[in-house]
């Protein structure tokens, strides 16, 4: 404590020594400020009514921020001032800029505030400066035991510091909690509850400054994000998939000595009040496939609830955050295309919000992907805030030239920063076919290779022995597979003859059934005409030698099959043309009819055993 | 298992479909002529008809056998399993990202501190080798993989290749039919999956493949006398032995096989090219990989394999000789002096190389193979692994099923119809077994050989069984065309009815054997989802209202560690947890499940096993930062250090007299309640793991200090910790994390 008063003095001193005077004739007429610190961001809200006292026009203002509270500014934005009761942000700011004057202490960082329309003379506005502070306030005590609470401290001035002459000022300290450790008393100082009040002040001359010290009990979770990085990536075919890569750290008091599971376990609220247990990120509506993992896998401790208005992640780390601890994981999950992604004269854009998710994290580094589709044009980038910006590009599955990719860098980023950006490429929809296409041809011509293989002949040597013999081999069974096919015809055809012969049963035409006989005559006669070259190519080949006497067999075989066919036939039909009776019939094919069924037996078989060679 | 019906009734429509059987009615007829018309212009050849199905069904039992193995992602998640993987995995990574200069290069001085490892020349590269190269091969065909992914999925791809060289090796040996059931059986079957799920990115799971590819192209050398087979068979050896330790059974099993064919005369030239050009190019191709390095020609386990090459020559030099020689007698007498002379000059060769130490004698890691009993007494660090334990029935039972009985009669068809392939199956199987039988980890290797012949038995039973009945279906077919048109129907009935019992035994029996298959595909099944997919990092358990509890903590310890230790912190615990601390930790280890430095492992157990503060001295000098013990006693989980415990002081006590196991006992009794050893009550683990433990109420109605996973009340529960702090317990005290502290200041 000591060493930080020490601190401030010599500050209060720089400050002392480079009083400046007023720079134009604005003057203050009114300032309120309020101080938020209910989180571990600290969030500054002025609403400054300016006078001009002069005689010229001003449009401009200036804000002034000393140097230790300048590097943790990580927001800064004018709106206003609508009165209470109304809903703030109605989306007007006015533009705020950095500004480097040369008569200015060099101590404080001065920003800019333009002004709608100039301020004339004696006219007076009233607008909101709101501030967000990352890593303003500061544990103390540093490090803690598990047992121990987390104190913090903060510090700036009762005074508004400006380079105008304040006429009234009021300041208003929230604090999360009651129990204030200490806090600097001056005059006007109240406490009531968790909010300390200062002031009202009067009539302060410009630079007027008048440190404060609250040191106060505040448990909340301090997720700082040293690094995020989010990639966003389209694809055209209906979805965005938002890719996270948290780098975590409790930034916090440090916790010393020992982790106690059990003083954890039977008492979370007191052992380890300050640690983080859980996160919860709160995602477009409609989002899908979420995930949660990190580098050695997936994180089973996560909730997810949906409704139309939005998707909340609720997740937690694999073990409770104390002050100092890390952790990195990834959070994943899919939009839908269509909500995010629009087209204006003939450009698409992408419309989506910058910052990240999760609640009240302060990001140090986050950096921002967009990946586009493969053959994205003119890419240009539109954001409400500046940031550091280059090209890259990535490689995913079945690409050739890789994505584009637009990267955008902000460091020092705080919930405030959750606005919508827009990225504006030109695609053609015909290149989204293209890797279908490609996977398409690929199936495509293996299978085609692999066709081509089949029939290519890639034996090296054309005259080896072997070679020639698997060529006459083929030939063989080329034939064979003929004499097959002959022969079932001829079966066909026999079937045919009993049909026939059905008939007559039935009906009693004996000329159709001679008809048919005759047909059935003359089919085989030019079947077996057909069978006899194959034969003589068989007996003359060396290779058929093993298989000629089951062939012939079967050709003899189905030969006789043939004759008795016949010569049941024509009993039958004789014995039709004699009117016979049905009984006389039966006994006179009867030895036929035995043999054939035998033959056709023998055939089948036969017919069996060629065709497994 | 799949398999099997379906050749047969395969060859029955191609029977049936070509020639039409004369029907008996007009109305059925007319049907089969337009059958025959409309199939005309898409009818197969048979054969055609044949090879589709049997495609077919290597497509699904090739799809079957990659998709089974994935239960483990479905139930948990794409995660590396188990310890040894966890070290693969790490590897791997290395090689995809350095390259492999300086993969082969590396020094790693994150494990065995101070020691370091040189990995390059200690592991088998295989299995990282493949892993990239299939992750390069994907990353050239732009599919943006991620290498842990394929890591993962490493195991069932090679699973499924293994079952198509299980298919072309039951053809081999027996026929395609055979061949298409062992493809089934393997794909199947429990005790090659419990090695090779999604995620058991394991040696074996690449080696079991590696194995039987070797073997089968052994055999097909051997059966064609090719030399273009030899030598793919001394690839695929080149390849086993880049992938595992166990290419020792091969290099033993061939000659052996050998050696049997030699002295049952079926020596042939086949066999003395397939054998030299494999053994010869193989083990120079060997060579190449640093860990085996010359052990080829120096060390016992190899010398078999050289001493039946040297035979071979003897056995070729006598045939010349017989050749030109035409007198028996001359011929027997030279046998004789020649024989001699190459048994002698083997011998002395062997004795003068062992006694010089040119030859190294087996290690203990032979013998224990050999002998059930041997580790026991004297290798406490192999005993003490649970899979190197002796197999209990039930575990024969749980990962063969019925592949068990089938085996005995598969080896009966084997020796009906003994071949040189059939020898070779037989022996395989015959060996494996007893090596299955003497550690639980080589039923492993068994498998291959019970599924190839047991997939004989079924396939030649279910062969001659539907033959019978196929044989009788034909003559009543017949006979009721014939009964149609007229009554002589009754001759052909006494021809059915001469032998009905054979008919109807061969369906009973058919459809018992169809039966018992599906109840082994259900087995494997339920063995995979239930047993076989964990990975046992990720712990489930059912909660009282049967929801899925899952137990995280050891990830939820190991990324601790990774985000909130110094990168250089040294963590020391049991040689179980060194690879995953040192791949998901990222943090280094003292000791590792690569057990090769027998004496840093008990300097560990002798820490573990010391009082605290001649604990710390030891901590101290190995620089130890951080303390890590696994403790199950809120959760009941049975495998813990405190469990483990006694190995601890048995490898310690190996090396360091001072501790001795029964300091630790009570009455040759293990306890770690009231009745415990003082000894034991105040040891370093003790202390570790039971700290503040007497302060919580684990279960219902228990005093507390209750150890769930004992099921007694705690000895010791006023635990006070000097040089040590408790740094990190996870939130099911799974894992406890203990930091050293720096030495006091004060003199």
């Amino acid at each position: 404590m000591r060493k930080m008063g020490l601190r401030l003095d010599v500050f209060l001193l720089a400050l002392t020594i480079l009083w400046a005077p007023a720079l134009s004739d604005l003057v203050l007429s009114k300032v309120d400020r309020r101080i938020d610190l209910t989180s571990q961001i600290a969030r500054i809200t002025s609403t400054l009514k300016v006078e001009n006292a002069g005689s010229g026009l001003v449009s401009e203002v200036l804000l002034a921020f000393p140097e230790s509270q300048a590097k943790h500014l990580a927001h800064l934005t004018a709106t206003p001032n609508e009165g209470k009761g109304k809903v703030k942000g109605s989306g007007i700011s006015y533009p705020v800029q950095l500004v480097h004057a040369k008569d200015m202490p060099p101590s404080l960082t001065f920003y800019s505030v333009s002004l709608p329309k100039g301020l004339g003379k004696g006219d007076s506005f009233t607008f909101d400066v709101l501030a967000v502070f990352t890593h303003a306030l500061k544990p103390f005590p540093e490090k803690i035991t598990q047992a121990d609470i987390q104190l913090l401290v903060f510090q700036d001035s009762a005074h508004y510091l400006s380079p105008y002459a304040v006429k009234v000022q009021t300041l208003s300290v929230k604090l999360p909690d009651a129990r204030i450790e200490s806090y600097t008393r001056i005059e006007n100082t109240k406490n009531i509850g968790s909010e300390i009040k200062y002031g009202p002040y009067e009539n302060l001359p410009p630079y007027s400054y008048s440190p404060i010290v609250v040191h106060f009990e505040s448990n909340q979770p301090f997720a700082v994000a040293e690094e995020l990085v989010r990639e966003i990536e389209i694809s055209h075919w209906g979805n965005i998939q938002v890719t996270e890569h948290y780098k975590l750290v409790h930034g916090g008091a440090q916790s010393k000595g020992e982790f106690s599971r059990l003083d954890y376990q039977a008492r979370p609220h007191v052992r380890g009040a300050s640690a983080i247990r859980r996160l919860v990120a709160k995602l477009p509506p409609r989002a899908h496939s979420v995930y949660y993992r990190d580098e050695i896998g997936n994180v089973s401790t996560s909730n997810l609830w949906s409704d139309f208005k939005k998707t909340e992640l609720e997740i937690e780390p694999r073990y409770p955050m104390f002050g100092g601890w890390r952790t990195a994981f990834t959070i994943g999950y899919g939009l839908p295309l269509h909500e995010f992604l629009f087209e204006s004269d003939g450009k698409r854009f992408i419309n989506i919000s910058f910052g990240c998710p999760i609640n009240e994290v302060v990001i140090d580094t986050l950096i921002v992907k967009v990946v586009l589709p493969e053959g994205s044009k003119d890419i240009s980038v539109s954001a409400p805030f500046p940031l550091k910006q280059w090209q890259e590009k990535k490689f995913s599955h079945l690409d050739l030239v890789g994505r584009p990719v637009v990267a955008l860098e902000k460091t020092n980023a705080v919930p405030e920063h959750n606005q919508k950006f827009q990225v504006y490429y030109k695609f053609n929809s015909l290149a989204m076919l293209w890797e279908p296409l490609m996977l398409i041809f690929g199936i495509f011509f293996l299978f085609v290779t692999g066709i081509v293989y089949m029939h290519v002949d890639m034996s090296i040597s054309k005259s080896s022995a072997s070679y020639l013999a698997k060529l006459q081999w083929d030939e063989v069974q080329a034939a064979i597979q003929q004499i097959r096919n002959i022969i079932t015809r001829c079966l066909v055809i026999h079937d045919k003859v009993e049909a026939s012969l059905r008939d007559l049963s039935r009906t009693g035409d004996i000329q159709a059934c001679k008809a048919a006989r005759k047909a059935a005559d003359g089919l085989l006669k030019e079947l077996s005409k057909e069978m006899k070259p194959l034969l003589a190519f068989l007996q003359s080949s060396q290779q058929a030698a093993h298989l000629l006497p089951k062939v012939e067999e079967l050709v003899v075989k189905v030969k006789d099959l043939e004759e008795r066919l016949m010569v049941k036939h024509s009993t039958i039909v004789d014995c039709y043309e004699k009117k016979y009776g049905g009984r006389e019939i039966e006994n006179r094919v009867a030895s036929q009819v035995q043999k054939i069924t035998a033959l056709r037996q023998e055939v089948d078989d036969l017919v069996e055993f060629i065709d497994e060679i | 298992m799949v398999g099997k019906p379906e050749p047969v009734n395969g060859t029955a429509t191609a029977k049936t479909g070509p020639s039409p059987s004369p029907a008996t009615s007009m109305s059925g007829l007319k049907p089969d002529l337009l059958n025959n018309l409309s199939f005309k212009t898409l009818k197969l050849k048979t054969k055609q008809q044949e090879l589709l199905i049997r495609v077919s069904i290597l497509c699904l039992v090739y799809i079957l056998a990659f998709i089974t193995r994935l239960f483990s992602v479905l139930r948990y998640e794409s995660m590396i399993h188990e310890f040894d993987p966890y070290f693969n995995y790490r590897t791997t990574l290395y090689l995809t990202e350095k390259g492999f200069y300086d993969f082969w290069n590396w020094f790693d001085s994150e494990s065995w501190y101070p020691l370091g490892r040189i990995i390059g020349g200690t592991l088998y590269p295989g299995l990282m080798v493949t892993a990239a190269l299939i992750y390069w091969t994907l990353r050239f065909l732009s599919f943006a993989v991620h290498i842990r992914e394929v890591c993962v999925l490493t195991a069932p791809f090679f699973a499924s290749n293994t079952t198509l060289v299980a298919y072309f090796f039951g053809k081999e040996i027996w026929d395609t039919g055979a061949g298409l059931v062992a493809a089934a059986l393997i794909a199947i079957c429990p005790g090659y999956i419990s090695r090779s799920v999604a995620g058991s990115y394991d040696n074996e799971g690449v080696a079991i493949f590696a194995l039987l590819l070797t073997f089968y192209l052994f055999v097909k050398a051997v059966n064609t006398g090719s030399l273009a087979w030899a030598l793919a068979s001394a690839f695929g050896y080149f390849y086993m032995v880049s992938a595992w330790g166990g290419y020792v059974f091969i290099i033993n099993l061939i000659p052996l096989y050998v050696l049997v064919l030699l002295i049952t005369g079926r020596y042939s030239m086949r066999l003395y090219v397939a054998y030299n050009c494999t053994y010869i190019i193989g083990m120079l191709l060997a060579m190449q990989i640093r860990f085996v390095g010359f052990q080829h020609v120096q060390s016992g386990e190899h010398m078999a394999a050289m001493g039946v090459f040297f035979l071979m020559q003897v056995f070729y030099f006598l045939d010349w000789v017989r050749h030109l020689l035409s007198d028996t007698k001359m011929f027997q007498a030279f046998l004789r002096i020649t024989v001699t002379c190459a048994v002698g000059i083997g011998a002395v060769a062997l004795g003068v190389g062992t006694a010089s130490g040119y030859i190294s004698p087996w290690t203990g890691r032979f013998y224990s193979l050999l002998d059930p009993t041997y580790a026991k007494d004297h290798i406490p660090i192999i005993a003490s692994v649970s899979e190197h334990q002796p197999t209990a029935w039930s575990s024969f039972m749980f990962d063969f099923h019925i592949l068990l009985f089938l085996f005995p009669a598969g080896l009966y068809f084997c020796f009906k119809r003994l071949s040189d392939a059939t020898i070779f199956i037989v022996m395989y199987g015959l060996t494996s077994m007893y090596f299955a039988g003497v550690m639980v980890r080589l039923i492993l290797v068994a498998t291959p050989a019970v599924c190839l012949i047991s997939a004989i038995a079924v396939s030649a039973t279910i062969k001659n069984l539907t033959q019978l009945v196929r044989a009788k279906n034909k003559v009543p077919q017949t006979g009721s065309t014939k009964g149609g048109s007229s009554t002589k129907g009754s001759s052909k009935g006494s021809v059915d009815q001469s032998q009905p019992f054979q008919r109807n035994g061969a369906t009973v029996l058919l459809f018992g054997a169809f039966y018992l298959l599906s109840k082994y595909a259900t087995h494997c099944t339920w063995v995979t989802s239930e047993a076989y997919s964990s990975p046992s990092i990720v712990l489930a358990a059912r909660g009282a209202h049967g929801n899925r509890v899952i137990f995280d903590d050891y990830r939820e310890a190991y990324f601790w560690l990774r985000q909130n230790t110094p990168p250089d912190a040294k963590v020391m615990s049991w040689w179980d947890y060194g690879y995953q601390i040192t791949a998901m930790g990222n943090r280094t280890v003292i000791v590792d499940n690569n057990t090769w430095n027998n004496t840093h492992i008990a300097t560990v157990g002798r820490a573990m096993s010391s009082y605290e503060d001649e604990a710390y001295e030891i901590m101290r000098s190995l620089d130890v930062d951080y303390v890590l013990v696994v403790f199950g006693g809120v959760t009941g989980y049975s495998s813990d250090d405190i469990n483990k415990f006694l190995w601890m002081v048995r490898i310690g006590g190996g090396v360091f007299p001072v501790i001795k196991e029964p300091d630790y006992l009570v009455n040759g009794e293990y306890r770690v309640d009231k009745g415990a050893a003082p000894k034991m009550l105040n040891c370093l683990m003790y202390k570790l793991s039971y700290y503040r433990f007497g302060e919580l109420t684990t279960e219902y109605g228990k005093p507390p200090g209750y150890d769930r996973a004992r099921g007694v009340e705690i000895g010791n529960k006023d635990i006070k910790l000097e040089h040590l702090e408790e740094a990190f317990t996870t939130s099911n005290w799974i894992v406890r994390i203990y930091k050293v502290k720096p030495p006091n200041n004060r003199w």
